[in-house]
């Protein structure tokens, strides 16, 4: 061999080995076991990139906890729909927060008109608003997936106005109509929504929106006939799988982390992890469906997608690479009002104060005096102790909307919260009858604030 | 017997071929009359020699091998231009993502029909082209070995090949009543089908055929391996000469032969080892051939057939034993 090739024969080799490699990651990996020994389950974690992973999800510092005290912010402000419930303190430190997480740069007018905070013309309200709805319902209804840990608007949003990954419907190939060649059948691009594989690169259209079948495995070891015959193709299974790649890639995760590979359908031996994740595909799926699609009409053009569908989510929307998105930070515990839906603030209509007859209102679902209530009483304990014969009959009512039997025992809790006012202004506890109605309910349908009362009458 | 020699040296390893008689090319032997003329005039290249016969041509190219490269092309070309269509007729696109593109059979719906062009009809056409061209290449490789009047052992282990593409573009999606059962043209397409029908019948590790597939794939590997590195081991003694060694057994064929009864015990013959090649060679796709065929017609998950006859092993429990969420009253859908 020439002393030339010799020479250039290693460059050569050297060079052809970098640009195979280049798509590589630099070893060495770690693998952590999780399964029984011997069985390949096992997560491969490389710590390069791991350690940058876990740079770009912190949690941003909780602010100091406002009193709870003082008026409602429904009180205060006009038109607060869903947060009306919070204290003035703790609205305006969520205002503050949901600032800080979604429109840092632009701040409070992204979505408010600087000269009417309480207008909704700007579209960024609206959603905004309809957002705070989803994560409480994220928060309360989907502990399944999300335990206690739950979800803020930072877990999403990590301080950009639209989140980092969010999908739309994919366009068309540009001479898609009337073409003759080139048919994709929905796959076989590189596509970063499958991990550059060419896989089926829309795998959130039929499981994230619609609901099409994710399972594909026949549960009979032969070829059944009739109706029990599994129908599902095998190109099913690519879609399956362009969907599991999804989550794998969000998540960071291999398949090891949800199942047991060698039995990919079994649920009797496989990790926990599963079960979570089942529920966090139908939680995507109702996100989309209940919360997401509604909102198309409501933003503008230019915030929808190809085809002029609404920005969903899919895993990666939350978990942006890792398992528990934000590492787990328990961000909700400090903002105790994105838990679950806030009770509505609804201001009760004064209470009726006269000589032989107090009628007090009460809050939905509330059997104690707020505000101004216990006032009503005043014209009351003045005729009975100026009279020391007559004796109070106290009875107390709730709304028609709620369970009855709950309701019947609010209504009583609500007539002994004002037995309880009488004696502690001095009047002695048994000229207070409590009588119960011949019907608690309110004859009106649903909630009115007129009907979650107590009456009180001197006799 | 050997002086002493250094642990490594270069020289003792003949990993290039190192023997390189030249001397005036010739045709081969005449043909009769009927067949074609060769076409190329014989000429020597130095570094091909390093690796095989320095000799090009000439070619035999012949009725049936002109027939089969004409459908070969055409099915090439259209699986090109099927790939060129599907990034928009961007030919940077076509390098780019050319590992990415494919050629998909039909969407299950159209069942065994003849679908529109633009949903698999290229499909179809295409896999009659390929198969045509194969198989009229098959008919060459038996042809011109009848012609040098060797053996047909080369076409029959084309064949073995020939009835795995079969299996599973041609005789398994007609079991299946769909051509979408079929598997894609495209480099990674078709590695994603594999991955896809193993995922779909329930893991295609648990497939006996399969995995006897594997043995003979993998065995093939090591008896190639063996083989190759015993005659170049007694190449100096004149090992490379087997064919005269299977009769004349000289101290080359003797120095391997005691080489692995001394190692293993028992030794294969310069004859025989070729037989062992050719049969696992052969044994490969046509055992892998069967597994393919039995997926979906007969056997539907292949995880659970093994449970049921005591393929698989179970394992000890690792996790609390899971209930599928979607059986279980009262959670959350």
């Amino acid at each position: 061999m020439s002393r030339l090739m010799k020479r250039v024969l290693p460059l050569l080799a050297a060079g052809l080995a970098a640009v195979l490699l280049a798509g590589c990651e630099r070893p060495p990996v770690t693998a952590v076991q999780n399964g029984y020994r011997g069985t390949g389950m096992e997560q491969v974690n490389n710590p390069r990139i791991d350690a940058k992973t876990v740079i770009a999800n912190q949690a941003p510092a909780s602010p100091a906890p406002a009193s709870g005290d003082g008026p409602r912010a429904g009180q205060v402000y006009q038109n607060v729909k869903v947060l009306g419930n919070l204290s003035v303190g703790e609205f305006t430190r969520h205002m503050v927060s949901i600032t800080e997480w979604v429109a840092p740069k632009q701040g409070c007018n992204y979505c408010h008109n600087p000269a009417n905070l309480a207008d909704d013309s700007k579209y960024t309200k609206v959603v905004a608003r309809r957002m705070i709805q989803m994560t409480q319902s994220v928060n309360d209804k989907w502990k399944t997936h999300v335990g206690s840990t739950g979800v803020t608007c930072y877990t999403c949003h990590r301080g950009e106005a639209v989140p980092a990954e969010v999908w739309f419907a994919p366009p068309d190939r540009k001479y898609a109509a009337n073409s003759v060649m080139g048919d994709l059948a929905g796959q076989n691009q590189a596509s970063p929504s499958v991990g550059l594989s060419s896989l089926p690169f829309d795998p959130f259209t039929p499981y994230l929106k619609e609901d099409k079948p994710i399972r594909v495995e026949g549960t009979q070891a032969l070829r059944a006939t009739g109706d029990a015959f599994n129908r599902t193709t095998t190109k099913q299974a690519e879609h399956t799988f362009s969907l599991m790649v999804h989550m794998s890639n969000s998540l960071g995760v291999n398949c090891t982390f949800c199942h047991n590979t060698r039995n990919f359908q079994g649920w009797d031996d496989a990790p926990p992890q599963r079960t979570t994740a089942w529920h966090g595909i139908r939680m995507a799926r109702a996100v989309n469906n209940e919360y997401l699609e509604p909102l198309t009409g409501t933003f503008p053009s230019n915030r929808l997608g190809p085809k002029g569908d609404v920005a969903k989510v899919n895993c990666a929307t939350c978990h942006q690479g890792v398992n528990k998105p934000l590492l787990g930070a328990q961000m909700v515990k400090d903002h105790p009002e994105l838990l679950a839906a806030l009770k509505p603030f609804v201001s009760l209509p004064a209470p009726v104060d006269e000589a032989l007859r107090s009628v007090l209102y009460f809050g939905v679902g509330s059997g104690a005096l707020e505000g101004d209530q216990a006032k009503g009483l005043g014209q009351l304990i003045a005729s009975m102790s100026s009279q020391p014969r007559l004796k109070a009959t106290v009875s107390g009512y709730h709304s028609a909307s709620g369970e009855l039997a709950a309701n019947q025992e609010l209504a009583k809790q609500r007539a002994m919260s004002v037995r309880d006012a009488l004696v502690a202004a001095g009047v002695q506890a048994d000229r207070v009858v409590l009588e119960k109605p011949l019907s608690a309910e309110a004859n009106l349908a649903g909630e009115d604030p007129a009907a979650r009362r107590v009456s009180v009458t001197l006799k | 017997m050997a002086q002493f020699q250094p642990l490594f040296s270069i020289e003792n390893q003949n990993m290039l071929t190192a023997v390189q008689p030249t001397g005036p090319v010739h045709d081969g032997p005449a043909l009769p009359l009927g067949d074609w003329r060769r076409s190329g005039k014989p000429f020597l290249i130095h570094l091909l020699g390093r690796i095989g016969n320095a000799q090009i041509g000439p070619v035999y190219l012949g009725g049936l091998g002109v027939a089969s490269l004409v459908f070969g092309t055409l099915a090439f070309n259209i699986i090109g231009f099927n790939m060129l269509a599907s990034v928009d007729w961007n030919p940077l696109q076509l390098i780019r993502q050319l590992f990415w593109l494919g050629l998909e059979p039909p969407p299950p719906a159209f069942g065994l029909s003849f679908p529109p062009l633009a949903q698999g009809g290229w499909w179809l056409i295409v896999g009659f082209l390929l198969t045509t061209s194969m198989i009229l290449w098959w008919v060459r490789t038996y042809r011109r070995a009848r012609q040098l009047g060797m053996g047909t052992h080369i076409a029959w282990a084309f064949a073995a090949a020939i009835w795995l593409y079969l299996v599973c573009g041609f005789f398994r999606p007609i079991l299946m009543g769909s051509w979408s059962e079929a598997v894609p043209f495209g480099i990674f397409p078709h590695l994603d089908w594999v991955t896809a029908i193993s995922l779909r019948y329930g893991n295609l590790f648990y497939n006996p055929f399969h995995a006897l597939s594997i043995v003979f794939l993998y065995g093939s590997v090591l008896l190639f391996a063996m083989h190759g590195a015993t005659i170049l081991a007694v190449s100096r003694f004149g090992g490379e000469r087997e064919i005269e060694q299977i009769i004349d057994r000289g101290t080359a064929s003797e120095r391997a032969a005691l080489f692995w009864r001394w190692t293993m015990g028992f030794n294969a013959t310069m004859e025989s080892i070729h037989r062992w090649a050719w049969w696992f060679a052969v044994l490969c796709p046509l055992v892998g051939g069967i597994g393919i065929l039995l997926t979906g017609t007969v056997v539907d998950n292949w995880y659970l057939w093994s449970m049921k006859h005591g393929v698989v092993p179970s394992y000890p429990a690792y996790w609390p034993a899971g209930i599928d969420p979607a059986l279980s009253m009262g959670v959350k859908p």
